[in-house]
């Protein structure tokens, strides 16, 4: 029996400006030699992300196995299944970071964002992320926000790191 | 073309775009109107001159070669009006020079030779002209009216140039067997996918000079008879990828790139494809499957890629460097590049040092120069006067040489020969508190991610490697633990498919060979001699020199260390993390590692 697929109704391919998007990125690359990887460093360039359901859909416009698609999504780093920030906040999981409170600033966040390390907010503007020491131990616990490395953050300063990017957001 | 009796460049990056540049550039371009002098003086934009942070918006002022920094749309006018209308130089505008920096790429070292990086930060790389008035595409004039394609081969091959991606294969050979080849579709390839941990040559080279490089694969495709080109550069390069696009453009428009180049009946065209970060795409045949759009999966040579390449057609894959050379080679003639370097490598390489030596940053010296020389000249030897540990050259898959090893001439074979290899270009120098075994697991830990995990020896090889280092590091080292490391070295070596997994081990074989003792002491002894890996060390405060400042206790990130107001502390050993805080705040030089 074949599997159907469901398409979750906020999903690019369901949306159709986003979808208006994708159709000209294909309708763009679709005879370039070798456009798959073209097409797909566009969509997650211009979308963010490359779900499922635009697999498959990409994969019927190239007239090509989604297995093909799905191969390549997973193989390259860049390629995400799922929706990131537009910032993204790392905790240094590093041994003097985790001792010197990471867990604290992760219950922090959760209570702040309402999310878990590895997902987004609804609004699209933050993703958390755990990540390997930075090297920054002296300045346990560390907070890698974007490409910007906070020193000694407590949980009672983390709100703060929070609005300063909705306020930059909002500019 | 317009004469100017001077040119302004205005710095445009980020931080200064940030700082107002833009407005400056306005301001200077109504003052300018205003004194009638807009067909005499030029302005143009360039990337960073000093460090923008303390200079931006900056302006240099050629032909004087003046720095003016810090400048606002204010203080246009009043510069205007003084340099350029009255000629004098306007002395509390200008930079203090000795502070102007690029921390990149410096000015030339004693011993350097540039030919490659010889436009990096001189020319406006998104500007064709300023590379034309370098000599740029002379050279390619040169090959298309008064050579054959077989008369560039034998150049090239003469004057010995080898592939800079590593490997060091005579490019003048490659060529030719790609010319050989039959077939009427053939592709030229340039490998802009730089993955190496620390080096960054071709970005500065894609980023400064991005000329250099296209006219380098426009004569390669001249000489094996080629009609299209792709230039596959890594996703982390964005900038790159940009200026490469721009620089593509404009030689459309020069007509140095479409049909009938030059009024020739030769044709050809480059694209630039970006790959999304997977490091084994570095390698030839795993970067076409990219190209093609496919995983970036390796697979056997033969065939290699002059027979049977891109969509199986004959290819021909050079690195960034090498197509760099390409030009110089043709113009100065193969006489001249050969006469640097040594018997078998000839001409320069360009390098990225880095770690514990006080100049880092990109030099280009020519083979035979020693890695002493390049540490202690060019370098400016090691940082704080401490000891000179190890060199590790070649990247990921290179490996570490020894103090034994600083009179050895650079050149492939003799890296070879010592256990190392050339690689891409990547240099890091490392001093006496360098642990091996650590530096061993740091690579064995990039490499092992980046396996792409097409065949077993890599996918599962690198990973056995890298659980009995760190088990190693961690102290938990077993009898037999060494020996194993050397099997696994030898067979993951043998039976990999591609490069990367062959020349995965080479770090922990390089310093199995040369620093068996550091391993030994870890394993048998339960000590880290360079005092690095957590496990075995402990932090101890001198009870005699600790005055009980308490500095170290309220900075301890998990309260091992207690003791009262001025009376020597005392470290739990079972509560500390050895992150070392205490040791970098302790005032007294009170904690030792033992």
């Amino acid at each position: 029996m074949l599997k159907q697929i469901t398409i979750p109704e906020n999903d690019p391919v369901a949306v159709p400006e986003k979808r208006a998007i994708i159709d000209q990125i294909l309708e763009q690359n679709k005879d370039l030699p070798g456009g798959l990887m073209v097409i797909l460093n566009e969509v997650q360039s211009q979308i963010g992300f490359i779900s499922e359901p635009m697999q498959l859909y990409i994969a019927n416009h190239l007239h090509v196995p989604v297995s093909a698609v799905h191969g390549v999504v997973s193989f390259y780093s860049f390629f995400t299944t799922k929706p990131r920030g537009k910032h993204t906040i790392k905790f240094c999981m590093g041994t003097a970071c985790y001792v010197g409170g990471t867990p604290q600033l992760i219950d922090k966040a959760r209570q702040v964002l309402g999310i878990e390390p590895g997902e987004t907010t609804s609004d699209g503007l933050i993703t958390l992320e755990l990540c390997r020491c930075v090297g920054a131990c002296s300045q346990a616990p560390v907070v890698v926000v974007d490409e910007d490395t906070h020193g000694r953050v407590r949980p009672n300063k983390f709100p703060q790191i929070v609005r300063g990017l909705q306020e930059n957001d909002g500019k | 073309m317009a004469f100017f009796r001077s040119h302004v460049l205005v710095s445009v990056d980020p931080e200064c775009l940030k700082r107002g540049a833009h407005e400056v550039i306005d301001a200077l371009h109504d003052e300018l109107v205003a004194q009638g002098l807009i067909d005499e003086v030029q302005v143009l934009e360039t990337s960073r001159i000093g460090d923008p942070v303390f200079y931006g918006p900056d302006m240099m002022v050629y032909p004087e070669g003046i720095h003016y920094a810090n400048l606002t749309p204010d203080d246009i006018p009043y510069l205007v009006e003084e340099h350029f209308l009255k000629g004098r130089p306007v002395e509390r505008f200008r930079a203090q020079e000795r502070l102007v920096r690029d921390e990149e790429l410096r000015p030339p070292q004693p011993k350097e030779v540039r030919v490659v990086l010889r436009n990096c930060g001189v020319i406006d790389p998104n500007n064709i002209e300023d590379y034309i008035a370098e000599d740029g595409y002379m050279a390619l004039a040169k090959v298309l009216t008064e050579m054959t394609p077989e008369q560039v081969i034998d150049t090239v091959l003469q004057s010995g140039l080898r592939g800079r991606g590593g490997a060091g294969f005579p490019t003048g050979r490659k060529w030719q067997f790609a010319r050989q080849s039959p077939g009427d579709v053939k592709y030229v390839i340039c490998n802009a996918d730089e993955g190496d941990p620390g080096a960054f040559m071709n970005r500065r080279v894609l980023e400064g000079d991005p000329h250099a490089v296209i006219e380098g694969m426009i004569i390669a495709a001249y000489a094996i008879g080629s009609r299209q080109g792709y230039i596959y550069c890594r996703a982390e390069y964005p900038l790159a990828v940009k200026t490469l696009n721009i620089a593509i453009t404009q030689a459309r428009e020069f007509g140095f790139l479409g049909k009938n180049i030059l009024g020739t009946d030769f044709s050809f065209d480059l694209e630039v494809r970006m790959g999304a970060g997977a490091f084994v795409c570095g390698e030839e045949t795993a970067l076409m499957a990219s190209i093609e759009g496919r995983r970036g999966e390796p697979r056997p040579r033969p065939p290699f890629p002059a027979v049977a390449g891109l969509w199986m057609k004959p290819t021909n894959v050079n690195n960034v460097e090498t197509y760099a050379n390409v030009p110089q080679i043709i113009l100065r003639g193969p006489e001249w590049y050969s006469s640097m370097g040594t018997e078998k490598s000839k001409g320069t390489k360009t390098f990225a040092l880095a770690g514990d030596v006080k100049n880092t940053g990109l030099i280009e010296v020519p083979f035979g120069i020693t890695l002493r020389e390049v540490i202690y000249d060019v370098g400016g030897g090691i940082k704080d006067n401490k000891g000179f540990k190890a060199i590790q050259t070649g990247g990921p898959m290179g490996g570490c040489l020894s103090a034994e090893f600083l009179d050895l001439p650079i050149d492939y074979e003799s890296l070879t020969k010592a256990g190392s290899m050339m690689g891409s270009g990547g240099l890091v120098v490392m001093d006496e508190d360098t642990c091996m075994v650590d530096i061993a697991r740091f690579f064995m830990d990039f490499t092992q991610e980046e396996s792409c995990g097409k065949c077993t020896p890599c996918r599962i090889g690198t990973r056995k490697i890298l659980e009995i280092l760190t088990r190693i590091c961690e102290g938990k080292g077993r009898d037999g633990d060494i020996e194993q490391l050397e099997e696994l070295c030898t067979w993951i070596k043998a039976t990999s498919l591609c490069g990367l997994g062959q020349g995965a081990p080479t770090p922990v074989e390089s310093t199995l060979k040369l620093f068996r003792h550091e391993y030994e002491a870890h394993v048998y002894e339960k000590r880290c001699p360079a005092k690095v890996c957590r496990a075995l060390i402990s932090y101890e405060i001198q009870p005699d020199v600790c005055t009980g400042c308490t500095v170290c206790a309220r900075n301890c990130p998990t309260s091992a260390i207690s003791g009262e107001r001025r009376q020597p502390h005392k470290i739990d050993p079972d509560i500390c993390v050895r992150c070392g805080i205490c040791m970098q705040v302790c005032n007294f030089n009170a904690i030792v590692i033992n």
